[in-house]
C-alpha cells in the first residue's frame, strides 16, 4: 500500500473533473485520480454545442435560458440552480474561449451560435440560436482545451488509477470525507490518498443499457461508491434517451443536425414531429422526440425491413453544411452504417444517453447526506452529480454547460474548504481494508459465472423493460432479472489473476456498480407512478404534481449487494416559475 | 504457441449463439505479459464475427468468451477517444473504426487478421503500451494558448478565415497512430513525433496565440521538425483524416521564413 497526502483530490478527468482541477490546482495542492487518460473521457464524444445567452446572432437573455431549462426538465428542476447555470453560462463560454477553445465564428468574428432542442426565444415562441459550437466536436474541443490548460497549470494527474472507495471519518457532527482509495492499474497496488476535500467527477452509467451512446468505461463508479457508503442518490429513475442514435448501434448523431435543419421522417416520409410538437417540431426536447419516435415504431410507421427505426433526413442541407458543420456525424453514418447522409436519410432510434440523477449536491457542489445536511469535504460535479439543473429531462447542450459551471464551482469550493482547514482530519482505521478485501474477493475462486454473460443479460433486460416506455409489468420483470443477476454476480470468475493491467478484474468490479445502479433506477421507476420528462409510464401517462412533484432519494440499507433500497423524497426548489402543462 | 477458441486453456463455458451471417475468422494477436512471459508470442483465435463488426468487437469476443487475460485499452468505441490505436494487418488503425467487411479475404478464402501493439512505445501488456513518452512530447510543445497583456472582457475576435486556418489540426485525438507509424520515431525515440507537431501547429497558426516563436524554437531543436523525412505514414495512419505531413511542412516553412 502506498500513501499520499493532498489538499484536494479530484476523481475523474472528464470535463467536470478537469474544470474543477484548473480552479483547485491554482489554489491548493491538488491531485486528479482518473481511470482513463484524461483525453479519453467521454466529454470528448459530446458534439453539438454549449448553450449560453450570448445573443451573438439574435436577441436572447439568460432568463429565457433558465425558463427553457426548467420547462425542459418538466418542472423537477431546482430553480435556483437552473438560474445560476444559465446566468454563469455566459462567462463559462467566454472562459473557454479565453483558454483557447476554437469556437466556430460569425462573419463578424464572434462566437457563432446554432439552434438546439428546447431552447427558445421568449418562453417558447420559437427556436433560438443559443448553442455555441465547434463544428460537431464541441465536447472534443472542450476536453482538449481543458486538458491543455491543465498542462499549462501543471496539474498533477494519476492516470489509470481506479478509485474504489472514499474515506469517511465519523465526527460528532456526522461523517467527514478524509480521502480516497485507488487501485493502480499498472501494478495492482492500492493507494490511499488523504485529503481535506474530495471531488467526484466520474460521469454516468449508460452501460446498464445495451443500446447506448456511452463509452464502455461509463459504469457509474462514483455513484456506486457513494451509494455503498450509505449516502443517497437522487432521481435515478430519470434517464435520458437521445433521439438520434445510429439505428442498432446507439452511436450518437448530434441534435445539432436538427439544429441545422435536419428532419425526422417515418416510413412514409411524413415529418411526424409536426403532430407531436407543432411549434418547434424536430427541435422539441429529447424526451418528447424520443417518445414520439418510439410511438411511430410501436404504431407500425417505422422504416426499414423490420420497421424498427425512423429516418433522419439531412439531404436538403447540402454537402457543404454537412462537411463543414457536421463532419463527424457524416463520417459515423458512412463508416458504421454505410449510409451517406448527403444523399440518403440515416436510420436512427433512441439511445441511452444521460443520467439526470446522481449524487445529490447543493449549488456549491457539496454532497448531501440527507435532505438538509452535507458531508463536509465531499463534492460532486457533472453527470455523476444531481444539483438538480436537469430535473426530469436535460436539454441538449446543458451537460457541457453543467460540467463547466458546476465543475468550476466545485473546484473552487473544494479548494477554499481545504485552505480553511489547518489540519487534515485523521483517516478512519485501516482505510484500504475494504478495497483490499474487495479485490481479493473478485480474484478468488468462488464460482463459474462469466462477467460478460451477466452484463449482456443486464443490458438486455434494461433495454427491453426500463427504456423509453415503462410499465409496472416491464419494470417488475427488470427488477426480478437484475436481482437474479446480482445473485449470480456473487459467483463470478475472473480469468486474469495477475497484478499488471488487469482489465479483466476491472470489468468485474465495474459490473458490480452497474448492477447496483440498475436496481436503483428500476426501483425508482416502479415507485414513480406518473410520466414526467425522461420517465414515461404507459400505465400512468400523465404528470402527477400532487403526488410526485418531488425528488426521489435512494439510500442503501445494510451491506452487500443484496441489501435493500430505502426510498425517500426531497422537495423541489421553486423560485419564480409555476408548473404548467408542457407544450411545444 | 497457438491457441484457438476450442483449445485455449482459459476458455470456459458455452460460447454465445452465433448470429446469422457470421463468418469464422482467425485473429492472430501479439501477446506479451512481462509479469509472466520471458518474450512475446503469437496467439491465434478462430472466432465467429459479422462483416459489420468492428475489430474491437472481435477483441471483446476473445476477451469476454475465450481468454480474459487479453489486454487492450478502449473506451468510446466510435473513434473519438483515441484509446484503441493498434497495428492491424501492419497498419496503425483504431480498432473501433475498422470494420471486418473491409478485411475479409476474397470470397471463400479464409481470413486472418493480425493485430500487434503500436510500435515505438514500450509494451506494457499485450496491445497496451506505455503512453507516457508520447504525452511527454505533447506537453513539451506548449500545447495551450499563449497570450500576453490584459484579457478582453468578451471573446477574442477571430475571422472565419483565421479560424479555418488551423481547423484541421484541432481534430487530433492524441491516439498516437501517426507518431507510432513514423520510421524516424521507431529508431529515434527522442523525436517529438508527428502528433506533438500537429498540436504545436494547432496553436502556431491560431491568430489569437502569441506563443508561436517559443514553440518554433522548441521544434527547431535537434529532435524537432527537421527529423521528419516526409514519408507520409502519419497522414495515412490518422483516423481523423488530418493532413499530418502537410502540417509538419507548414511548421518547417514557418521556421525557414520566420513567418506564420
Amino acid at each position: 500500500m502506498q500513501f499520499h497526502k493532498y489538499d484536494v483530490v479530484i476523481i475523474g478527468a472528464g470535463g467536470a473533473g478537469m474544470r474543477a482541477a484548473i480552479e483547485s490546482g491554482q489554489r491548493a495542492r491538488t491531485a486528479v485520480l482518473t481511470k482513463l487518460y484524461p483525453t479519453r473521457s467521454h466529454t470528448g464524444a459530446a458534439q453539438g454545442g454549449m448553450c449560453a445567452a450570448l445573443a451573438n446572432v439574435e436577441e436572447d437573455n439568460w432568463e429565457w435560458h433558465t425558463f427553457d431549462t426548467i420547462k425542459g426538465g418538466d418542472y423537477l428542476v431546482d430553480q435556483d440552480a437552473a438560474e445560476i447555470m444559465a446566468k454563469e453560462a455566459i462567462d463559462a463560454v467566454l472562459d473557454l474561449e479565453k483558454m483557447g477553445l476554437p469556437f466556430n465564428r460569425t462573419p463578424e468574428g464572434k462566437i457563432d451560435q446554432r439552434r438546439f432542442g428546447g431552447h427558445t426565444r421568449n418562453h417558447g415562441e420559437a427556436a433560438v440560436r443559443r448553442a455555441c459550437y465547434a463544428a460537431d466536436r464541441t465536447g472534443h474541443m472542450i476536453l482538449q482545451t481543458l486538458y491543455q490548460n491543465c498542462v499549462k497549470h501543471g496539474i498533477e494527474f494519476f492516470n489509470e488509477f481506479y478509485v474504489l472507495d472514499i474515506c469517511l471519518t465519523e465526527t460528532e457532527n456526522g461523517p467527514v470525507c478524509t480521502g480516497a482509495v485507488a487501485y493502480e492499474l499498472a501494478t495492482g497496488e492500492i493507494h490511499v490518498f488523504q485529503a481535506k476535500s474530495v471531488v467526484f467527477a466520474t460521469g454516468g452509467f449508460g452501460k446498464v443499457f445495451k443500446t447506448t451512446s456511452n463509452a464502455h468505461t461509463l459504469t457509474g463508479d462514483g455513484m456506486g461508491i457513494v451509494f455503498r457508503k450509505g449516502l443517497p442518490l437522487e432521481d435515478m429513475e430519470f434517464y435520458q434517451f437521445h433521439p438520434t442514435g445510429l439505428a442498432g448501434l446507439g452511436i450518437l448523431l448530434t441534435e445539432g443536425a436538427r439544429g441545422e435543419g435536419a428532419i425526422l421522417r417515418n416510413a412514409s416520409g411524413e415529418r411526424f414531429m409536426e403532430r407531436y410538437a407543432p411549434t418547434i417540431k424536430d427541435l422539441a426536447p429529447r424526451d418528447i422526440v424520443a417518445r414520439s419516435m418510439a410511438l411511430e415504431v410501436l404504431e407500425g410507421r417505422g422504416a426499414g425491413p423490420n420497421k424498427d427505426y425512423v429516418l433522419l433526413d439531412c439531404t436538403h442541407l447540402g454537402a457543404e453544411v454537412l462537411e463543414t458543420k457536421l463532419p463527424d456525424i457524416t463520417e459515423f453514418a458512412r463508416t458504421y452504417l454505410a449510409v451517406d447522409p448527403v444523399v440518403e436519410p440515416v436510420p436512427v432510434y433512441p439511445t441511452a444517453h444521460y443520467a439526470m440523477g446522481g449524487i445529490p449536491t447543493n449549488i456549491h457542489g457539496e454532497v448531501l447526506r440527507d435532505n438538509d445536511n452535507i458531508v463536509p469535504g465531499l463534492y460532486a460535479a457533472g453527470e455523476c452529480a444531481c444539483v438538480s439543473v436537469h430535473g426530469a429531462n436535460r436539454l441538449g447542450t446543458n451537460s457541457l454547460l453543467d460540467i463547466n459551471v458546476f465543475g468550476r464551482r466545485a473546484g473552487i469550493a473544494a479548494a477554499e474548504y481545504a485552505l480553511s482547514r489547518p489540519e487534515h482530519v485523521d483517516l478512519p482505521e485501516n482505510p484500504a481494508a475494504a478495497v483490499e478485501a474487495q479485490v481479493a474477493l473478485v480474484l478468488s475462486e468462488h464460482g463459474q459465472e462469466r462477467v460478460a454473460d451477466i452484463r449482456t443479460e443486464l443490458q438486455a433486460t434494461m433495454d427491453a423493460n426500463a427504456s423509453v416506455y415503462r410499465t409496472e409489468d416491464t419494470l417488475k420483470q427488470a427488477l426480478h432479472d437484475v436481482q437474479a443477476l446480482k445473485e449470480r454476480y456473487a459467483h463470478i470468475q475472473v480469468q486474469d489473476k495477475g497484478k499488471r493491467f488487469n482489465t479483466d478484474l476491472l470489468e468485474a468490479v465495474e459490473l458490480g456498480f452497474l448492477l447496483e445502479l440498475a436496481e436503483v433506477l428500476v426501483v425508482g421507476a416502479l415507485a414513480r407512478k406518473e410520466s414526467r420528462g425522461g420517465h414515461a409510464r404507459e400505465d400512468y401517462p400523465n404528470r402527477d404534481d400532487t403526488n410526485f412533484m418531488r425528488h426521489s432519494m435512494f439510500y442503501k440499507q445494510g451491506d452487500g449487494l443484496a441489501a435493500d433500497i430505502r426510498l425517500d423524497y426531497k422537495p423541489v426548489t421553486f423560485t419564480r416559475y409555476k408548473p404548467m402543462e408542457r407544450k411545444y | 504457441m497457438t491457441a484457438t477458441a476450442e483449445t485455449s486453456a482459459g476458455s470456459r463455458g458455452s460460447q454465445p449463439p452465433v448470429p446469422d451471417g457470421a463468418v469464422t475468422v482467425t485473429v492472430k494477436i501479439r501477446r506479451f505479459n512481462p509479469e509472466f512471459d520471458d518474450e512475446p508470442r503469437w496467439d491465434s483465435f478462430d472466432i465467429p464475427a459479422l462483416p459489420s463488426d468492428r475489430v474491437l468487437n472481435l477483441l471483446h469476443y476473445i476477451k469476454w468468451y475465450v481468454d480474459g487475460t487479453l489486454t487492450f485499452r478502449r473506451s468510446c468505441a466510435h473513434g473519438i477517444c483515441g484509446s484503441d490505436a493498434m497495428r492491424i494487418n501492419g497498419v496503425n488503425r483504431l480498432a473501433c473504426k475498422v470494420l471486418l467487411k473491409d478485411l475479409l479475404a476474397a470470397s471463400g478464402k479464409p481470413t486472418t487478421i493480425t493485430i500487434e501493439p503500436i510500435k515505438g512505445l514500450p509494451v506494457n501488456k499485450d496491445l497496451l503500451v506505455d503512453m507516457e513518452p508520447f504525452f511527454e512530447a505533447f506537453r513539451a510543445v506548449k500545447p495551450y494558448l499563449v497570450t500576453y497583456g490584459n484579457e478582453p472582457t468578451r471573446e477574442r475576435i477571430q475571422s472565419v478565415a483565421d479560424r479555418e486556418r488551423f481547423d484541421d489540426t484541432t481534430k487530433c485525438i492524441l491516439c498516437a497512430c501517426c507518431t507510432t507509424s513514423c520510421p524516424v520515431y521507431w529508431t529515434e525515440g527522442s523525436y517529438f513525433g508527428p502528433a506533438a507537431i500537429v498540436n504545436a501547429h494547432r496553436f502556431i497558426f491560431d491568430s489569437r496565440d502569441e506563443g508561436a516563436e517559443e514553440r518554433l524554437d522548441i521544434l527547431n531543436d535537434i529532435d524537432g521538425v527537421w527529423r521528419c523525412r516526409t514519408t507520409f505514414n502519419c497522414t495515412d495512419a490518422c483516423p481523423r483524416g488530418i493532413q499530418v505531413t502537410k502540417a509538419i511542412q507548414e511548421v518547417k516553412r514557418a521556421l525557414l521564413f520566420k513567418r506564420v
